[in-house]
């Protein structure tokens, strides 16, 4: 004990900086543990972040660069914005963008509605019936008709080729309910029993004191739907495999540049005038990373709520 | 079939909630229907009978029904539909007025050389997964959180999360483009005449590759959890055994383990009943690329031997079949847990 006692009194003297939030009774790690440790992350890092990087380079590189690194750019070269205007000009990828974007928001504001809804009637205990519709929407998640009868019941109801087939039959997620209402249920009741005192009706205090008060939560919800649908591709598969003119660009993302197919009606668009400038590659690269701006946007908002929204929670629960 | 779940889940919502509700009252009901004697809990609140309490309530009930509406047609009635795995079911005349079939078409799967490969990739994919997946959130939640400096926790958490919310879509063309055959690790093998080697399309790595893939895109979130369990370690335990003379493993081994097994359980408790479900996107992409024989699973055979080939008793025979052995799995790996003293999924 005492070997150990000296051995972290020692340290921090020596090297105060790397003993920050560290512990009196811990001692500081070997040299070849923090080596090992340092290496592990850095990796971990690089694994993640360098094909990123890559990607968005060659999709900002002229095919000049393009072709002396023969292939994917890993160290800026040249920089156009050619593929951009190329892939963003009046073409199949700019209409499947808007399509993507409108997906997305729509479906995201109806599942929110439906969610936000369905949670708060079911958070407030010794109401009539919730634990009988809860246990209807928990059942759900343990038992599912599968993908076929989903499938028939879909394109029975003429949702062939339709875009509410993209939305609605996943626009409700049981999981997200069960977040929502779990933090409702813990949002001060005191406050929504004075507000019922006070003669609001339910809608109003959902409105006015339940959801001011469970902003984070409600944004991170919403953030998963908004990425839920921006990445669904499935569905598009499954109901319009045939409309190249009703995709959104996932899907377009898969045809281009997985299968390596050209993207159909591309003959008169941006595409056939500029690809002798453009390298197809940096095309192909675009695109992706047009699927993943979105994404890389809406991040650092999900990271700090999802943050807050923990905390929040703690405080109030 | 819906029905008797409903009921029989009802039954235990009732069961379990009951220690949450408050004692019921002193006093004995006062119209006293026999209703109110079956559950006394429950019509005596506050001393409201059913039917006021419906009244108070009905705004909450009225806010739960679009999304019950988006439950029942999207989840219950495709539970009704599963009768067409009894059927030769023929989209023409409907699943009413189709011919029955009985057990003719599990007969006709369990003698599909199709399905029984669908089957063993399924569970090879994932028998791959549980092994080289399963350890890599849990050491690298043990190793961030052995970083001291928060800003760097925070960063490298931020990274790690990333790809959890990008697209199957995206995740393997990334891939394509650095282990494809005109990606970055084929273009550095060609400079070092070290031949080519294009992973992407090589079947007999195929489990290698989706399940690095299902690491680089999922590991770091999977870490979430196990950080969650590893903030609530009290961090008096390691103090005390680190006054006691217990070093760095030591206090890994008796604190930091047991209060992660509860989690560590539960997620593999999770993965043994998700064992028929290994990435169905991921495959349908890759299908092509490696071939059927090595990248059909039994979700993607649902797919391919049931829509696209119009063939949907078929391919709903094996989506039930699935989905009856994995509610076995659950149960299953449920009973592990609670054996082991542990929670698992649901309690005893």
């Amino acid at each position: 004990m005492s070997q150990t006692l000296t051995h972290t009194l020692n340290r921090p003297a020596l090297r105060p900086d790397r003993n920050k939030g560290r512990p009196a009774w811990d001692e500081q790690p070997g040299a070849a543990g923090q080596t090992l440790k340092g290496g592990v992350l850095l990796l971990v890092l690089a694994v993640v972040l360098v094909p990123l990087w890559i990607v968005v380079l060659t999709s900002f590189s002229t095919s000049g660069a393009i072709n002396r690194a023969g292939g994917l750019v890993l160290v800026p070269d040249g920089l156009t914005l050619d593929a951009y205007r190329a892939v963003l000009g009046d073409g199949p990828v700019t209409r499947a963008l808007l399509v993507s974007l409108v997906i997305t928001a729509a479906g995201t504001l109806l599942s929110m509605v439906v969610s936000v809804l369905c949670a708060y009637g079911l958070s407030r205990s010794r109401s009539f019936g919730h634990r009988t519709i809860l246990m209807l929407l928990i059942v759900t998640m343990f038992v599912s008709g599968g993908l076929i009868p989903t499938y028939l019941v879909v394109t029975g109801l003429g949702g062939y080729g339709q875009y509410w087939a993209l939305v609605l039959p996943g626009a409700v997620s049981v999981f997200n309910i069960l977040v929502l209402r779990a933090f409702y249920s813990g949002t001060a009741a005191d406050l929504i029993d004075a507000a019922r005192m006070d003669g609001c009706s339910q809608w109003r205090i959902l409105w006015s004191v339940v959801l001011p008060t469970s902003r984070a939560v409600t944004a991170v919800v919403a953030l998963f739907y908004a990425v839920g649908y921006w990445n669904s591709f499935f569905n598009v598969m499954l109901y319009m495999p045939t409309e190249s003119a009703k995709w959104p660009l996932q899907y377009v993302l898969l045809q281009y540049v997985s299968y390596g197919q050209s993207i159909p009606g591309t003959t008169n668009s941006g595409f056939g005038s500029l690809h002798q400038q453009s390298a197809p590659l940096s095309l192909q690269m675009a695109v992706v990373v047009l699927t993943l701006v979105p994404i890389l946007l809406v991040y650092p908002f999900m990271q700090k709520h999802f943050k807050t929204g923990v905390l929040t929670g703690a405080i109030k629960g | 079939m819906a029905g008797t779940f409903t009921t029989k889940t009802k039954k235990v919502g009732a069961g379990s909630s009951g220690g949450t509700e408050p004692a019921a009252d002193a006093e004995p009901d006062a119209d006293g229907r026999a209703r109110s004697r079956k559950r006394p809990g429950r019509a005596e609140e506050g001393g409201l009978t059913w039917r006021l309490r419906l009244r108070r309530d009905r705004s909450l009930i009225l806010m739960t029904l679009p999304a019950v509406a988006l439950l029942l047609v999207f989840n219950y009635a495709p539970l009704f539909g599963l009768i067409t795995a009894f059927e030769y079911y023929d989209p023409l005349v409907g699943v009413l007025h189709s011919d029955w079939a009985g057990l003719d078409q599990f007969r006709a799967l369990f003698n599909d050389p199709l399905f029984w490969g669908a089957l063993r990739n399924t569970l090879w994919l994932s028998f791959v997964q549980l092994v080289l997946f399963f350890p890599i959130p849990i050491a690298l939640a043990l190793v961030l959180n052995s970083v001291t400096s928060e800003r760097l926790r925070n960063f490298i958490q931020s990274v790690v999360y990333l790809p959890h919310f990008f697209s199957w879509v995206l995740a393997i063309t990334i891939f394509q483009q650095m282990l494809g055959g005109a990606g970055v690790l084929n273009h550095f093998l060609a400079q070092h005449n070290l031949g080519t080697w294009d992973v992407m399309t090589d079947p007999h790595t195929f489990a290698l590759l989706v399940t690095s893939q299902a690491v680089w895109k999922e590991a770091g979130w999977g870490i979430i959890v196990f950080l969650a369990a590893l903030a609530a370690i009290d961090q008096n335990l390691y103090e005390a055994a680190a006054v006691d003379g217990a070093g760095r493993w030591r206090r890994m081994w008796h604190i930091t383990l047991p209060g992660m097994r509860g989690v560590i359980v539960l997620m593999l408790v999770l993965r043994l009943g998700n064992a028929l479900t290994v990435g169905f996107e991921q495959f349908l992409i890759q299908r092509d690329a490696v071939g059927h024989d090595t990248a059909d699973v039994l979700d993607t055979f649902s797919f391919y031997y049931g829509i696209t080939t119009n063939n949907y008793s078929y391919g709903a025979a094996a989506g039930l079949f699935k989905s009856v052995i994995s509610l076995l799995l659950i149960w299953g790996a449920n009973r592990v847990a609670h054996a082991f003293g542990e929670d698992g999924l649901y309690r005893k």
